[in-house]
């Protein structure tokens, strides 16, 4: 049974309907890609998965707590899911540590110690150990990002969205975050990622996803499809000729 | 044509100076730990709380600051005893001052709240933390930062308007140079004198009010 199942989902803003009925499957330790345009609801999807958004039909089962049917605790089911965002979304008041620290002392209630151990660990993890006390304002984008990662760990996710997360960053940084993206990847973290790095995807994901006016238009390994679209918008998307 | 000017006609009151200057000092302290007690809890009303607190406190908020502070000063010292509510003068004085500055560090802080990005609310959120929780930890402190200046410069406000308090015989700095001057009728002396304090009140509260921004958010 897949870790996460959306089912159909429909989602509008208004008269728009943004999502047209997406159906998509996550394994356990699957990295999905998601790419698409800009405006083909890849936001508004990985949004619906933690409940940020909500959706009018269709359903979302993450770990087989149902999204969005009214009846799960939302505070429960994003204990499982942790989400990082294009704008890092770093607390300015508090330091790199802090912010790693807030969730779980504040949430989970863990002890202050205990929080502060595993903040080091993950600051160690995302390489910046050492800068537990260095308040975002005097990181760097890419170092500010790897705290947001740190941060969304420290909840021990079950899965991890990454929304466009190196898509605000000067082109030097990018790498340092897609390295500690691929490293969780390979320790078996299961991953959903909207991305514009077509290289990473093909390379780190085990599913592409091609989504096209709110309908996944294309899936499958990432390999097979950047090497044979079967679609036109897929072929002008990623640039080749079917 | 100034002629004679005597400050050595107010040596012998320099106590009831004292005294006034202290009760004052000790007053706006006082109010202003509560009344921005009470501006927090609004501006939570009115951004995070339940719809019938922000209604409510909205309408609190446009009835202070639409009136006089001397009138609601009346009110609340001549006015409430109809009630059967009777207070001191200081208590009075007190209340007053608190209920007046919290209707306006409501709406200086609702606007510090409303300047934290969205995307931080989102980023709590998925940390599963509660509406409560993102408020407390994530949007309280940004929001008073972004809004400090204006929020200390209210402060200030407040306590030089704390001198029509002596309307009600509160024993303030002002209602000390009333007294020293009926006595004396050392006008011009005993009103230099007391804005000269008032003066130097003011700038030792924003200094002091500078270091606690100092103290509490951090830099950079
Ligand atoms: N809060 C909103 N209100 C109204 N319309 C919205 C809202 N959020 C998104 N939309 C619309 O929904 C559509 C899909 O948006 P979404 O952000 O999911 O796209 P995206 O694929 O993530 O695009 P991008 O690559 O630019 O991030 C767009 O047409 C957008 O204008
Ligand atoms: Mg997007």
């Amino acid at each position: 049974m897949s870790l996460v199942s959306i089912r159909d989902v429909r989602k509008s803003y208004g008269a728009q309907e943004v999502l047209k009925g997406v159906s998509l499957d996550t394994g356990r330790g699957d990295v999905v890609a998601i790419i698409g345009r800009s405006g083909s609801g890849k936001s508004t999807l990985l949004r619906c998965i933690n409940g940020l958004e909500t959706y009018q039909s269709g359903s979302i089962t993450v770990d087989g707590m149902a999204v969005g049917d009214g009846k799960t605790d939302l505070r429960t089911l994003r204990r499982h899911v942790g989400m990082v965002f294009q704008q890092f979304n770093l607390f300015p008041h508090l330091t790199a540590g802090e912010n790693i620290m807030l969730a779980p002392t504040v949430v989970v209630k863990e002890q202050k110690g205990e929080a502060r151990a595993v903040a080091e660990s993950l600051l160690e993890k995302v390489g910046l150990a050492g800068k537990f006390d260095a308040y975002p304002s005097q990181l760097s984008g890419g170092q500010q990002q790897r705290v947001a990662i740190a941060r969304a760990l420290a909840m021990r996710p079950t899965v991890l969205l990454c929304d466009e997360i190196t898509s605000a960053l000067d082109p030097e940084l990018v790498n340092e975050v897609l390295k500690v993206v691929e490293r969780l990847a390979s320790e078996g973290m299961t991953l959903i990622l909207v991305t514009h790095e077509m290289r990473f995807a093909r390379d780190v994901g085990t599913k592409l996803v091609f989504m096209h006016q709110g309908r996944v238009h294309e899936e499958g390994p990432p390999k097979a499809l950047f090497g044979q679209p079967a679609t036109p918008e897929l072929a002008q998307f990623i640039g080749v000729q079917p | 044509m100034i002629q004679h000017l005597n400050f050595g006609d107010l040596l012998p009151y320099w106590d009831v100076f004292a005294r006034g200057l202290l009760f004052t000092i000790v007053l706006t302290l006082t109010s202003t730990v509560a009344g921005l007690t009470l501006g927090t809890a609004g501006a939570w009303a009115r951004t995070f709380g339940p719809r019938w607190a922000g209604a409510l406190t909205r309408a609190y908020v446009e009835i202070i600051r639409n009136t006089p502070f001397i009138v609601q000063l009346f009110f609340i010292f001549f006015g409430l005893p109809a009630l059967g509510v009777k207070l001191s003068e200081n208590t009075a004085a007190f209340i007053a001052m608190v209920v007046n500055l919290g209707a306006y560090s409501t709406e200086i802080i609702r606007a510090g709240i409303e300047a934290v990005p969205k995307g931080h609310l989102e980023a709590g959120a998925s940390l599963a933390m509660s509406r409560w929780e993102i408020f407390r930890h994530i949007v309280l402190k940004p929001a008073i930062m972004n809004v400090y200046p204006a929020l200390s410069s209210q402060i200030i406000i407040v306590m030089l308007g704390s001198a029509v308090v002596s309307q009600i015989s509160a024993e303030d700095l002002t209602y000390a140079a009333n007294y020293i001057q009926s006595r004396n009728f050392r006008a011009f002396e005993v009103y230099i004198v007391a804005a000269l304090l008032y003066l130097l009140l003011a700038i030792g509260l924003r200094a002091l009010l500078r270091g606690i921004g100092r103290a509490i958010f951090p830099k950079g």
